[in-house]
């Protein structure tokens, strides 16, 4: 059909999901980027003047049980998540490619080997390797735990790279490739790489999502940054001081709504995308 | 006539608009007949038989009907069309090697079907079995799974299958395709046996493959860009064809080819129209070697001898 | 089928021994002295420190070469030796483990499977019914975007803080013991419905997503059409593809063991749920690192032994399967 091409185009702007998952995104966006010019306090600042005071003129979203100023923090703390869900998705994402990639691609023993590794990491629950990892770690910060996450992330990226690499690889242009004599990189970059274009994105855009959940139940069981401040930190200190049984909501309440936004805003974006460049999933 | 087709139009609706697939065609099948349908892929012949077992979006009737021994049929009621099916018109889709259920059992599938259709499979069980016999599978099919199955027997499982029920008319589309020749020649034989046993009544052979057609097909319907180009005895669209396209189509096939004593055409240079928005008049008429003004309109039909109907203006057909 | 089978188990055996090393492996790699850094919380109250180093040194036999220690550490653990809780302290870890494992069970696994009937069930339901379909599959992913410990702490704080309907703490009650009694059990349900709740949830979201997409295909398969060309009525299309998205489903299961986890983890520290991951969380601050790594040690053991069974399973599921291991 040569219909097709425009027809991207044409679905991507009809599609609803695809439309509200941008929203979020683009929203939360807005918040991380314009945020900081309405944020009048350092996120451990002593800003206002009560503790624990629900939302009012000065502390818009309310403070801390040590008056910290909340939404100060729920800035900053969006923007620390965000980044640690990027950074992570992006590790995992490249690591996972790269397995997947060369392993379907160079196949025989390379690609046993390679796919033994990753059916090993695929049964051990990440969550119980990100907790050994983080537990044994003197300082973590950001960076640091977005290196963890990546890392332990990317198995089921490369099963599924894998895979799809093995399904092009068996269409005619990939051979044509070989016989005349062009590099493997070559063929991966030119030929196999802008047909998996759409599917990179979508990986990318679940690792992102499944990256934001992991560091905030890190952060949640007391392995989280250990300076800085972010959602999932803010829920953890929530917790800890009893905001469930005094009542405290503005403490926990606009954290976890974020990170269901913005986790859902992602998985919004992916099935969107999905429908887009898969024309099976599309309303009939 | 057992089947009897006018003015038959089948669209597919898309975002540019109405693709043409099937425009205004018309045909019968007599009693005890094979039709063989043939012509290039995207003529409309699987959209034929496609649209006459099931109507569904994007596909949609653009007009036309389609009479069954004398009943009209509810074609763009899907769910009135229900009680033809199966019953009345039956299919061997083209896909027939995956038409099973890979997790269900040859005879769980009949059963279930059956009780689905309100019919009481104990009745039937017997005739079930007393098929799948004269395709000549092995005892004890009912009680495996289709991937234990060859393609061949899954392909006559779907065909006693399909025609379990004794239909009036039954739609064959690609059911060749996928096969080797000798399976060919072995399913194109069991469709012949159906309908001498009388177990269908009418045939509607739908295939690109011309030779297979020779050897089963009682007539011949030669389509094109969606619309009826030819249609007569097997015989004499092989061996005397009138519709330039038809000269040419019968010319490319090889075995053929030695017999035919026009001019050779290894293939027909050029492609069939675009259907979103196809030229006014005959459709053939851009890769036609005898191209007159008067292409511009729409061919009438005519009848140069017995059956033998042509779409074409040309005067010395 | 047998080599199928041993295969399997060469895999999990194979998996689960590179969970051990990774456990053995990870404190060596850390910077600083191991022995220091599994008893660090110690070294702020110096009195028994000194000699508990010296013990867990000669027991770890950290004067001998990496690949002796590593032997040892084997052998350790094929005693069940799991080392010595400091926080709660003279615990053994074993006993502690094993004393929170049933409670995890409880929690996570009646949660996993009932979350996996239903949501299964109202994704197929919803699958290509377009009203149906638009109204609640956002709701679908809105939940299984949620981190349990959320889902969690609102239920906690609205049905248990606000409107007081469940306890949001412990197992059971402080006044009880355990005993086989009516009342008790009573009492420990109505502990359970709370954290069952948030794991259930979070799960029964993405269950019927998948469902949904799953159906979605197998409605379009060739075995679908053909059911329909036969004039077979919708009700035996969707139980034929039902039928089948089940299958692959259950492979979703075996992956999704691996993060419910962190639900069944989250979810019992926010209520307090004295299983596995209670005490992990605690032994993170209390810096016990015996017991977290005692706590990973059962967690891998769990998955992978659930995925086990599951894979097994799947050969008499699933006939397709069992076809392809006949030339084995």
């Amino acid at each position: 059909m040569r219909l097709k091409d425009n027809d991207i185009l044409h679905y991507a702007l009809r599609n609803r999901k695809l439309r509200i998952g941008l929203a979020i995104i683009a929203f939360f966006m807005l918040v991380m980027l314009a945020g900081p010019l309405f944020a009048r306090w350092e996120a451990r600042e002593r800003a206002g003047l009560y503790p624990s005071a629900p939302p009012n003129s000065t502390n818009w979203m309310g403070t801390t049980k040590m008056k910290e100023d909340i939404f100060s923090q729920f800035i900053f703390g969006t923007q620390s998540t965000f980044l640690i869900g990027f950074l992570a998705g992006c590790i995992g994402t490249t690591i996972g490619l790269s397995i997947g990639f060369f392993a379907g691609y160079v196949g025989g023993w390379f690609d046993e080997l390679l796919m033994m590794l990753t059916n090993i990491l695929l049964v051990i629950p990440s969550i119980a390797l990100l907790i050994i990892l983080a537990a044994y770690l003197p300082y973590r910060g950001v960076q640091i735990q977005s290196v963890i996450i990546g890392c332990t992330a990317w198995p089921w990226v490369a099963r599924a790279v894998r895979s799809q690499t093995l399904s092009l690889k068996q269409r005619g242009f990939v051979s044509l490739a070989r016989i005349s004599g062009v590099s493997p990189l070559r063929i991966i970059f030119e030929d196999i790489a802008p047909n998996m274009l759409s599917y990179v994105v979508m990986v990318f855009i679940l690792q992102f999502g499944g990256a934001i959940l992991y560091a905030v139940a890190l952060d949640f069981i007391g392995l989280g940054p250990t300076r800085g401040i972010s959602l999932g930190l803010m829920m953890q200190e929530a917790f800890q001081n009893n905001a469930l049984q005094v009542g405290y909501w503005w403490w926990f309440i606009p954290s976890g709504l974020s990170i269901t936004l913005i986790v859902s805003g992602l998985f919004f974006l992916n099935t969107g995308l999905d429908e887009v460049f898969n024309p099976k999933l599309r309303d009939q | 006539m057992s089947v009897e087709v006018e003015n038959l139009k089948f669209y597919y609706r898309t975002r540019k608009g109405s693709v043409k697939a099937l425009d205004d065609v018309s045909f019968s099948i007599a009693d005890g007949e094979i039709l063989g349908i043939a012509g290039e892929s995207g003529c409309g012949k699987s959209t034929l038989s496609n649209g006459l077992i099931h109507v569904c979006p994007p596909m949609e009737l653009a007009g036309g009907s389609v009479r069954l021994d004398g009943k009209n049929l509810p074609l763009d009621k899907p769910d009135e069309m229900n009680t033809y099916r199966f019953r009345n018109l039956s299919i061997i889709p083209q896909y027939a090697l995956n038409a099973m259920n890979p997790t269900v059992k040859i005879g769980r599938y009949v059963q279930d079907l059956m009780q689905s259709r309100g019919i009481d499979y104990s009745a039937i069980e017997k005739l079930f079995a007393d098929r799948l016999r004269f395709v000549r599978l092995p005892e004890g099919i009912q009680k495996r799974y289709p991937i234990e199955l060859s393609g061949g027997m899954k392909q006559r499982v779907v065909m006693v299958i399909s025609t379990l029920l004794n239909p009036s008319l039954l739609l064959c589309d690609e059911i060749t395709s996928a096969l080797d020749v000798s399976t060919q020649k072995v399913v194109s034989a069991l469709v012949a046996a159906f309908r001498d046993e009388k177990i269908v009544k009418s045939v509607s052979f739908v295939t690109h493959d011309v030779p297979v057609l020779y050897q089963i097909a009682d007539r011949i319907l030669i389509m094109y860009a969606g619309q009826v180009a030819e249609a007569g005895p097997t015989e004499e669209i092989i061996h005397a064809a009138k519709h330039p396209y038809t000269q040419a189509l019968v010319a490319a096939m090889p075995e053929m080819a030695s017999t035919y004593r026009q001019k050779k055409h290894a293939s027909i240079p050029g492609k069939p129209p675009a259907l979103l928005d196809p030229p006014e008049g005959c459709r053939f008429k851009e890769r036609c070697p005898y191209r007159m003004p008067c292409c511009d309109e729409r061919p009438q039909k005519r009848l140069v001898g017995n059956g033998h109907e042509v779409y074409c203006w040309k005067e010395d057909l | 089928m047998k080599k199928y089978i041993s295969r399997k188990i060469f895999m999990y055996l194979l998996t689960f021994f590179v969970a051990i090393s990774i456990n053995w492996l990870i404190p060596r790699m850390m910077p600083g002295d191991p022995i220091l850094n599994l008893i660090s919380k110690l070294s702020r109250q110096a009195t028994n420190n000194a000699r508990l180093y010296a013990e867990l040194n000669q027991k770890f036999g950290m004067d001998k070469p990496l690949f002796s220690q590593y032997l040892l550490y084997l052998k350790n653990l094929t005693q069940g030796d799991l080392g010595q809780s400091i926080i709660f302290y003279p615990k053994t870890v074993a006993a502690i483990v094993s004393k929170a494992l049933p409670y995890s069970l409880t929690l996570t696994i009646p949660a996993i499977l009932l979350s996996f009937l239903v949501g299964n069930y109202l994704g197929a339901l919803a699958a290509r019914k377009k009203m149906l379909d638009n109204t609640v599959l956002p709701f679908w992913y809105v939940l299984t975007a949620t981190p349990y410990l959320w889902l969690s702490m609102l239920l906690a704080w609205l049905l248990g803080s606000k409107l007081n309907l469940f306890p949001i703490s412990g197992a059971y009650s402080f006044s009880r013991l355990p005993s086989a009694t009516l009342s008790f059990v009573l009492d420990y349900l109505h502990h359970w419905v709370l954290p069952f709740a948030s794991i259930f949830f979070v799960q029964l979201g993405g269950w019927a997503i998948g469902m949904r997409n799953l159906i979605i295909y197998e409605l379009d398969a060739d075995y679908s059409k053909y059911l329909r060309a036969l004039g077979a009525p919708d009700k035996l299309v969707r139980r034929y593809a039902y039928r089948n998205a089940r299958l692959p489903q259950i492979t979703g299961l075996a992956v999704q063991l691996g993060v419910v986890v962190v639900g069944a983890i989250t979810t019992e520290v926010v209520f307090g749920y004295p299983g596995i991951g209670l005490i992990l969380a605690q032994a993170i601050l209390g810096q016990d690192y015996f017991v977290v790594q005692g706590a990973f040690l059962m967690v891998v053991l769990c998955v992978l032994g659930a995925n086990f069974f599951i894979d097994i399973a799947y050969i008499f599921i699933d006939p397709r399967v069992r076809h392809s291991m006949i030339g084995d």
